[in-house]
């Protein structure tokens, strides 16, 4: 796919561009639809494992899941941060600048999931906020949406669980970000920011960066993106995706069946506090946890376990400690967890 | 001339560091990068998404680690 990177200084017209741009659509789209029947044809025929053993079903599963994830990954990256090159943070912080709570909250969360942001930059992002006059508890709707409807970790519940899971995960997501947004709103907890925060002046003009970019840089943009996620998590991909396989292969059918499965009310709490010291390795906790919904761990578990790896992780609440008093930390952890318990829960008695 | 990496030290910082010293010694010019990493002075440039690039006190380029070619271009502007 690197193909379509023009070079320095051999810059490509904007025809050939859109014209390497369908051709890895396309080659991408060819390579989605043989991947299964490669590696029946690869692990089955060519290397003679049995499809119906326990080895032969597990190296399929790893090979077929980490191609599958890989293009998964490296498409959608590609797409959303070609879209996202459209919006910035800084016209977002302006759409949200003297917002109401209630449907500031929805807007926060709704922009949360489209406006290009990493979590590093949670701090400028939540001064940047405040100081310009957007309601605390609309700066947290956004601060929680973003990490928690992130695009990796939507790709990876589209391909392990399907469409469904993935439209609910977005959903309920969202849900959490708004509740838990205004609910800290509502308790007035401003006393409890760093006071520099409010004594931060905005000196000169809001910038608005790279809004004119040319496609091919915003195609350049995005395959550097691909490239910087990608290389960033496949060791915990194929780490994930190979526990996965091991369980896939080896677990009996219903290992977490009994004490993890919808029956037990403790199961979801567990998984919660589990779920909020991982974080880096997002991307291969959510292959293992494919795993362990096979092998009966409740669904509402496996989504709040997923909720708390990617929305409440230690790193993050170390950079935020240093705009929020430890007592607001506590309390947005608090609520946003109590957010994601009840997700859980509600999954597991809706289905 | 002043050239402001904006950034509290992510890898992104970094990296845009680095590429911004490439893109000098490709033009043969000899300014110093100087690191702006406290918060409250990263903000009030305006700037939300780290790492940003800022020229005489100027944000050319905020959120992202743009290519050596087009740093070079930014500071071929800038002195221009």
């Amino acid at each position: 796919m690197s193909v379509f990177l023009p070079e320095p200084g051999t810059r490509r017209t904007s025809r050939n561009l859109w014209g390497l741009v369908v051709a890895a659509a396309f080659a991408w789209l060819v390579g989605y639809v043989v991947n299964g029947r490669v590696w029946d044809w690869l692990v089955f025929d060519v290397v003679g494992l049995d499809p119906e053993s326990r080895l032969g079903e597990a190296v399929h599963f790893f090979v077929y899941d980490t191609t599958k994830i890989l293009l998964l990954l490296s498409g959608i990256i590609f797409i959303v941060t070609v879209l996202r090159s459209f919006v910035t943070i800084e016209r977002t912080r302006a759409l949200l600048g003297g917002r109401r709570e209630g449907l500031g909250n929805v807007a926060a969360a709704g922009l949360g999931v489209v406006t290009p942001f990493c979590s590093c930059s949670a701090v400028p992002a939540f001064i940047g906020f405040v100081a310009a006059g957007v309601p605390l508890g609309i700066t947290l709707s956004f601060l929680i949406a973003s990490p928690m409807v992130n695009e990796v970790a939507v790709i990876l519940i589209l391909g392990m669980f399907g469409w469904k899971v993935a439209v609910l995960y977005v959903v309920f997501g969202l849900l959490v970000a708004i509740v838990a947004g205004y609910v800290l709103g509502r308790l007035r907890l401003e006393r409890w920011v760093e006071p520099f925060v409010f004594e931060t002046k905005l000196r000169g003009d809001v910038i608005e960066p790279s809004t004119d970019m040319p496609w091919e840089d915003r195609f350049a943009f995005g395959w550097q993106e691909v490239k910087t996620i990608v290389g960033k998590i496949w060791p915990y991909l194929l780490v994930g995706i190979g526990l996965g396989a091991a369980i896939h292969g080896w677990a009996p059918e219903d290992l977490f069946a009994s004490w993890a499965g919808a029956g037990n009310p403790l199961a979801v709490p567990i998984a919660v506090l589990v779920g909020i010291p991982l974080y880096s390795s997002a991307a291969g906790v959510i292959p293992l946890v494919q795993a362990l919904a096979d092998k009966g761990v409740a669904l509402g578990t496996v989504l709040a376990f997923m909720m708390a790896v990617v929305a409440l992780s230690v790193p993050e609440m170390i950079l935020l400690r240093r705009v929020l008093k430890p007592k607001l930390l506590a309390t947005f952890v608090g609520v946003v967890g109590v957010g994601i318990l009840t997700v859980g829960y509600l999954f597991n008695v809706v289905i | 001339m002043k050239i402001e990496v904006l950034g509290t030290g992510c890898k992104n910082c970094n990296a845009l560091e680095a590429a911004t010293s490439r893109a000098l010694q490709e033009l043969g010019m000899d300014v110093a990068i100087e690191k702006v990493t406290d918060y409250g002075e990263i903000v009030a440039y305006g700037v939300m998404s780290t790492p940003a690039l800022a020229i005489d006190g100027e944000v050319k380029t905020t959120g992202r680690v743009p290519s050596v070619r087009e740093l070079t271009d930014i500071l071929t502007g800038a002195t221009a």
